[in-house]
């Protein structure tokens, strides 16, 4: 049996609970919620209304406090539990049943769960949730390119979020928000103020939030002095006496030990978190630096060492674990196939002056990743041209033992990418990256993923008159055929309208969208802990924060710089063979046209290599890309942005378009991130480095370069050397992200073959890691199949 | 001579820090467990993979100088005839035919080689001119490339037999950071039969490169049959000691056959089938004995 991971008993136990309890589907979030609505509806304004449904499950939920836990609170019932969020999606029975019986990512329910859900839930909400509202309001062009695959759509079934905590998450109590709040209230001009109204609903609203977290933190309190009352073991006693003393200040009031400010956390984190069902959860931001003072004030008093921090650490840990995301049906499943939910927990960077941000509470944290070796939380570092060489080196350490964590982000360019894009210097510097690469000003800014977008399939539809082969419709622009196209420029401009085109279509259905949340669906208790939201008495969805940005994430790059090359080298440049063959092989997926497609893939420029032919393509994509989206206003008074990261969509993505010109075939995934189509790189990983160096990553909100190692590669003391070296050089490059899978191809496959024997192999799959058997077949072989980058 | 037959980017076995290796197409020895048979003669050649040809006739069929015939299903190439342009390499549809070889301009090749400055600078690396062997090409080309990367502050490696007159290296010492030296076997009549030249030019050269201050990794390929023994190991060590030769570093690198499979594919012949690795105990032993002879940074690959 495989070592126990954890640093004491206690933690091992929790762990095993944690990572052994099935996947469960908890409705009693939905049943208080709903009957509270039928009791309700109307009553109230429609964010007094959200809040109260807030305060009425923290009052009424079951709680839980595990043996040996230190850190108390879940957002369901118990361990693995997920809450369900009819308003915003509302499963129907054959969802239930589907959500129980796939083999992956899947969420057990039982008979009393859908009968509850068909007797109860569904009538209730049948044509009241977000999700409907939503598909209803979008155009018939948005529908025919959502089921072509053109682009993907965040909010269908999960509430904004994207966001982090800042400091005023770990040095605010409740009740401070509280009298913030009302010194708003109190300053609001009904006189000349024609929203003064709005503006009093939206702060009456955050002040029940706050009521409802207080709450939740009294009932832990009276359970955990009960709890003690009956305990015969005395050390667990003191433990429950000491935890019910920490709720006696947290989080009413502002934390005063290290622990205190961990469990204020975790409380703000099930409040955000089941108030809606934000992407990306929620993230403590910069915890190495929010924790440190309170841990040398501890650490000086006497009550805390290193041991003990840590075991808060991993005991914190173990309740992110604790936390699938919540369910997901339908492309939304596919986009993100994963239990993981993305919070991200960047460790390193620099402080809001600009000075190296390591401190011991860092090394602690990446101790408590080492040991832990979950993927939940998301666990990275942030290296600055200030971080020491130590802590980058222990990082490596960590990060070469396979499973993926950490990842590597680069604090400069992220400072950059933030200050581009319009923020002050201070607040950059207490921004980073989360999710799994995008940058925000963490604790002042909504960055809003809205979708992914297809980029090679837009290339695709160029092609083909704006024809899709996979719906059989007319989804593009008809600008004509690939041999109508007599120069590769006249082919460019094509590709640019038809991407144009397709922007334009997400574009208006994304304004929609926005304006739904902003109006029915505002989330109170994530506008309190946002910087700028209760002085501006507006909510988070709807513009409240200090900073309002959207993002469309683009995915492919790789893929389609190398068609464009392909295209341009072989049939307007070397001229080896015409458009019409080209396409005629493509349209045979390349079965009998072996010389066509060994040209194409094995003969051409491509993107990967530190070739400029391709990678001077790769800078025009990039840049029609960016110059296609950035800029332009969102709802919320804010800009869109671009991220370069696929998640799991890369998969989805190829599969709805045919064989391209660089030789992909049919059905195949498209390349990940901005990573390099698979086994097109044949330079190695310095040349993988310098193409990907080529973007422009500053103007950016984040970008995802994978890098698979073979264990060989990085072994020794010279090897960590090797890693480092290579992250500060892609780092001096401006690089934005980069992460590691040190796994041999065999063990991959072996690993395919006996999933049995492998259940605790994690990989890096894009911006996280996941367990490899949870993983379905093509992005295992995905994965297998990435450049494996060894040279002996 | 100046046919390059691959750069290596990230290399991270030949020298210190993140490379790029250079291998030069030619080589005055003729090791029988030669792992590069590609490097081994000067000119540009034609590789193709007999095993994987399917027989389908398409590059008899491109030539333009009917230089392949199709016999008995399979392509037989009249080396005179073929002028080396590449086209059965382009539409091969098994991707098997490879032209081996390919001349660089100093200019391009300092270009193409600078692309991984940046990893250089950061590692400590550079830039390692190996083979077949480097210093059997051109001379005026080598240090002209060496100058260059002198001027651009690139660390340079010369990964070396040894058995070219002493001239060549006196002409490109100044340019050079690291010799990568191989001393295969101490025996005169064991060098001549594995390696079919005498080893006398290969250490008069060492004994004058140590002389003139270069600094050296003796590089020593371990083959059992071969040189993989104790006696052997130790008059290596005497020698060194007579010549007061003080090596930066000794790496002892253990045989392998992983270049077997190319010989077909160039008509040739893998002689070293019979040859082996010696055990791991045997080669930390022979470490040991380098390191009791006061050469303390001696390990097992390099």
């Amino acid at each position: 049996m495989a070592k126990l991971r954890g640093m004491n008993e206690r933690i091992q136990k929790l762990r095993e609970i944690s990572v052994n309890t099935p996947v469960h589907i908890d409705l009693e979030r939905a049943k208080i919620e709903t009957d509270f609505y039928k009791e309700n509806d109307g009553k109230y304004s429609i964010p007094v209304m959200r809040a109260m449904v807030l305060k009425e499950y923290f009052s009424k939920k079951t709680l839980y406090l595990g043996d040996g836990e230190l850190i108390v609170g879940e957002k369901g019932r118990d361990p693995q539990a997920s809450p369900t969020f009819p308003e915003l999606c509302c499963h129907s029975v054959e969802d239930m049943v589907v959500m129980s019986e796939r083999e992956l990512v899947s969420f057990k329910t039982t008979e009393e769960d859908r009968r509850l859900q068909a007797e109860e839930i569904i009538p209730y909400w049948t044509g009241r949730s977000m999700r409907e509202k939503i598909l209803a309001r979008m155009t018939p062009e948005w529908h025919e390119c959502y089921k072509a695959g053109m682009f993907t759509e965040f909010m269908e079934q999960r509430g904004p979020g994207h966001t982090c905590g800042g400091e005023q998450v770990f040095t605010t109590g409740y009740l401070d928000y509280k009298e913030k709040i009302q010194k708003t209230m109190d300053a609001l001009d009904y006189v000349n103020d024609p929203d003064a109204l709005n503006k009093c609903e939206e702060l009456k609203a955050m002040d029940i939030s706050c009521d409802a977290v207080c709450i939740l933190g009294e009932r832990y309190h009276k359970l955990a002095l009960e709890m003690a009352e009956k305990e015969e073991n005395e050390v667990r006693k003191a433990e429950l006496l000491q935890i019910a003393a920490n709720l006696e200040v947290v989080p009413a009031h502002k934390p005063q030990t290290y622990w205190q400010a961990i469990q204020l956390y975790w409380f703000t984190h099930l409040a955000v978190t089941t108030e809606l069902n934000p992407w990306d959860a929620f993230s403590p931001g910069r915890l190495d630096q929010h924790l440190n003072p309170y841990y040398e004030k501890d650490v000086e008093a006497g009550i805390l060492d290193d041991e003990k921090a840590l075991e808060l650490l991993e005991c914190l840990w173990v309740k992110f674990y604790n936390q699938p995301a919540p369910v997901k049906v339908g492309i939304t499943l596919k986009e993100s196939a994963t239990y993981t939910d993305f919070a991200n927990i960047n460790t390193g960077g620099v402080t809001p002056d600009g000075r190296n941000g390591v401190n011991n509470v860092s090394y602690l944290i990446l101790d408590c990743m080492d040991e832990m070796k979950l993927v939940q939380p998301n666990s990275n570092v942030t290296i600055s041209k200030k971080t020491p060489a130590k802590f980058l080196k222990r990082a490596c350490e960590i990060s070469r033992k396979g499973w993926g964590q950490p990842a590597f982000y680069n604090t400069e360019a992220q400072i950059m990418e933030l200050v581009n894009a319009g923020k002050k210097l201070e607040d950059a510097r207490r921004g980073g990256s989360s999710g799994c690469v995008e940058t925000g000003a963490w604790g002042s800014e909504a960055y809003i993923l809205t979708g992914y977008l297809n980029i090679p399939k837009v290339f695709q539809l160029t092609l083909f008159n704006g024809f899709d082969h996979y719906t059989g419709k007319q989804i593009g622009l008809e600008l004509g055929y690939a041999k109508d196209f007599k120069t590769y420029d006249e082919l460019w401009e094509a590709f640019k309208k038809q991407l144009e085109h397709i922007v334009n279509i997400k574009i208006r259905g994304n304004n929609v969208i926005e304006k739904l949340y902003a109006q029915e669906m505002p989330a109170p208790c994530l506008s309190v802990v946002t910087n700028d939201c209760i002085s501006n008495a507006k909510d988070y969805n709807a513009g409240g924060a200090r900073y309002n940005t959207n993002y469309i994430q683009g995915v492919g790059i790789g893929t389609v710089t190398d068609c464009l090359a392909s295209v341009k080298y072989n049939v307007f440049d070397k001229k080896n063979f015409t458009m019409e063959e080209l396409i005629e092989a493509m349209e045979h997926d390349y079965e009998g046209y072996d010389a066509i497609y060994h040209m194409v893939h094995d003969k051409t420029p491509k993107y990967g290599n530190d070739d400029d032919y391709a990678d001077d393509i790769m800078q025009d994509v990039f840049e029609l890309y960016r110059s296609t989206i950035t800029g332009r206003p969102n709802m919320k008074g804010g800009k869109y942005g671009v991220d370069m990261l696929p998640t799991t969509c890369h998969v989805y993505f190829g599969d709805v378009i045919l064989a391209t010109p660089n030789g992909r075939k049919a059905h195949k995934p498209v390349s990940e991130g901005i990573s390099p189509e698979k086994s097109a790189d044949t330079n190695g990983p310095t040349a993988v480095i310098k193409s990907c160096a080529k973007m422009d990553h500053l103007a950016t909100a984040g970008t995802l370069l994978n890098q698979k190692f073979t264990p060989n590669v990085v072994a020794g003391e010279e090897g960590l050397d090797h890693m480092a070296s290579l992250i500060r050089s892609y780092f001096s490059m401006d690089g934005h992200h980069i992460q590691f899978n040190v796994i041999d191809r065999q063990t991959l496959i072996d690993a395919q073959n006996h999933p049995d024997d492998y259940k605790d192999l994690i990989v890096r799959v894009a911006g996280y890691s996941d367990f490899f058997r949870n993983l379905d077949k093509p992005l295992q072989d995905e994965i297998i199949n990435r450049t494996e980058q060894s040279f002996d | 001579m100046k046919n390059i037959t691959n750069i290596q980017k990230f290399s991270i076995h030949d020298g210190d820090g993140i490379r790029t290796t250079v291998f030069f197409k030619g080589c005055p020895l003729r090791c029988e467990w030669c792992h590069n048979p590609e490097t081994q003669r000067y000119e540009r050649e034609m590789q193709f993979d007999r095993e994987k040809c399917t027989g389908c006739g398409t590059c008899a069929k491109v030539c333009p100088n009917h230089a392949i015939t199709m016999v008995d299903g399979k392509p037989v190439l009249d080396k005179e005839a073929c002028i080396l342009c590449g086209k059965c390499e382009n539409f091969c549809p098994a991707g098997i035919r490879e032209i081996i070889g390919r001349e660089y301009t100093v200019k391009d090749l300092v270009k193409e080689l600078m692309k991984d400055q940046m990893f250089y600078e950061e590692s400590g690396g550079g830039v390692t001119l190996s083979g077949g062997e480097v210093m059997a090409m051109d001379p005026e080309y080598i240090a002209a490339i060496a100058k260059e990367l002198k001027h651009q502050d690139v660390t340079l490696t010369i990964d070396t037999c040894g058995y070219v007159p002493y001239e060549r290296f006196e002409a490109i010492l100044p340019y050079v950071d690291t010799f990568l030296y191989d001393v295969k076997v101490m025996d005169p009549k064991l060098h001549r039969k594995y390696m079919g030249v005498d080893n006398k030019l290969i250490l008069d050269n060492l004994i004058r490169l140590a002389g003139d201050g270069a600094r050296i990794y003796i590089r020593i390929p371990t083959v059992r049959e071969v040189n993989g023994n104790e006696d052997n190991m130790k008059e290596t060590i005497a020698f060194l000691k007579e010549h007061d030769i003080h090596p930066a570093q000794v790496n002892l690198l253990p045989y392998h056959d992983t270049g077997s499979g190319k010989y077909q594919k160039l008509d040739m012949e893998y002689k070293g089938t019979n040859l082996h690795a010696p055990e791991k105990e045997e080669m930390e032993a022979f470490v040991q004995l380098f390191i009791n002879a006061g050469f303390q940074n001696t390990k097992i690959g390099g």
